[in-house]
């Protein structure tokens, strides 16, 4: 009877410390994401990164995605409808995590219909189309070339070539990719609430998240 | 022989000890991959491949204890302590990095900076399954005489 109560009051204790140690650990990441974006808003939202939403929101959601990431497709759609239920008090701010191989390249190709104002137009073509060129056994993003162009946006592709090849864009991705490691992104969609992160993965855990910093910044 | 719970002896407490330390690594290996989020390399889920059954193994060994826990988990350990002092080898750079199955892997980066205090994961790992490899063998040989 001792060994089996041994046993169990060992698992138990494991298995509480796990518990404990995780949201430890969360506590203090959080902590930290919360102080670095509170101490630089550059890192958080640079001047480049591209918006949606009222300048003068209370609430900004900061999305880290990966184009070539299927949860951030899921998430796309979402994400609009969440930014559809506060439109004077949301701002979205969309940045590039390209943990993918060759995703980076999209992100850079984003930038350069961004250039030419297409950007959303240019998004929702590059994850509808993403399972024919974000394959993880053979990734082609420069399917995209044609994708884009193939799905009636009107694009002027030899500038948007050019964009593309250009120091700007390129200091652009890389200083999303800064930002995410200063900030602790390693997975994608990451998203963070005025520098809060998402306490665990999740849609309802995103919209908790957005009331709470609505019910905190907007009194009614 | 006793038919009923013979009690605590040392035989027993050894194996629990083994058991223990696996139940801790892996649970530590858990730690760094799902909440630290680490992205483990290949060499990782090697040791963890070792690591992980030992968990079963030495725990149902404990109810009695049985010559098959050392039979079964033995094996488990000494394949996971290979691949562990291969990993520090490489991780201290003792074996030169061309020779690291790691740089073929997606998720695999070769330095894991994370450190605690003096240890690194490698090193973690090793002295793990050292310990482990340890105790089966003292037990190994109480249980032959």
């Amino acid at each position: 009877m001792t060994k089996k109560l041994l046993i169990i009051a060992t698992l138990v204790a494991l298995i509480g410390g796990f518990i404990f140690a995780t949201s430890w650990y969360r506590g203090t990441e959080a902590e930290r994401v919360e102080t670095i974006a509170d101490e630089s808003t550059n890192v958080l939202v640079p001047r480049h990164a591209m918006t949606l939403g009222p300048e003068g929101a209370k609430v900004t959601l900061v999305e880290f995605f990966d184009p070539a990431c299927e949860t951030c497709a899921v998430f796309h759609q979402p994400v609009k409808e969440l930014m559809a239920q506060y439109p004077e008090r949301l701002r979205l701010v969309l940045r590039y995590a390209p943990f993918h191989q060759g995703s980076d390249r999209v992100a850079k190709m984003l930038e350069a219909a961004r250039l030419q104002g297409k950007y959303w137009e240019a998004l929702e073509v590059m994850f509808a189309t993403q399972r024919r060129w974000a394959s993880h056994h053979n990734p082609q993003p420069e399917l995209l070339w044609e994708l884009l162009p193939a799905a009636g946006l009107e694009l002027d592709m030899e500038r948007m070539r050019q964009d593309f090849a250009g120091f700007e864009i390129d200091s652009i991705v890389k200083k999303d990719v800064e930002d995410a490691a200063t900030l602790g992104i390693r997975k994608t969609p990451g998203f963070l609430v005025n520098g809060r992160p998402l306490p665990s993965f999740g849609l309802s855990q995103l919209h908790q998240l957005v009331a709470e910093e609505i019910a905190a910044n907007y009194s009614d | 022989m006793n038919t009923t719970d013979p009690g605590i002896d040392r035989d027993w407490l050894l194996l629990f000890c083994a058991w223990l330390i696996s139940t801790l690594a892996a649970l530590g290996s858990l730690f760094f991959s799902e909440v630290m989020e680490f992205a483990p390399c290949s060499l990782c889920w090697y040791q963890r491949i070792f690591m992980y059954p030992l968990v079963i193994v030495l725990a149902i060994g404990l109810f009695p204890v049985d010559r098959g826990a050392v039979r079964f988990g033995l094996p488990l350990a000494i394949g996971g302590w290979l691949v562990a002092a291969y990993h520090l080898l490489l991780y201290e750079g003792v074996v030169p990095e061309s020779a690291s199955p790691c740089r073929q892997g997606v998720s695999c980066k070769e330095e894991y900076i994370e450190v605690l205090g003096l240890l690194s994961i490698p090193a973690l790992s090793l002295l793990a399954f050292t310990t482990v490899v340890g105790l089966l063998l003292v037990l190994q040989r109480k249980l032959r005489t």
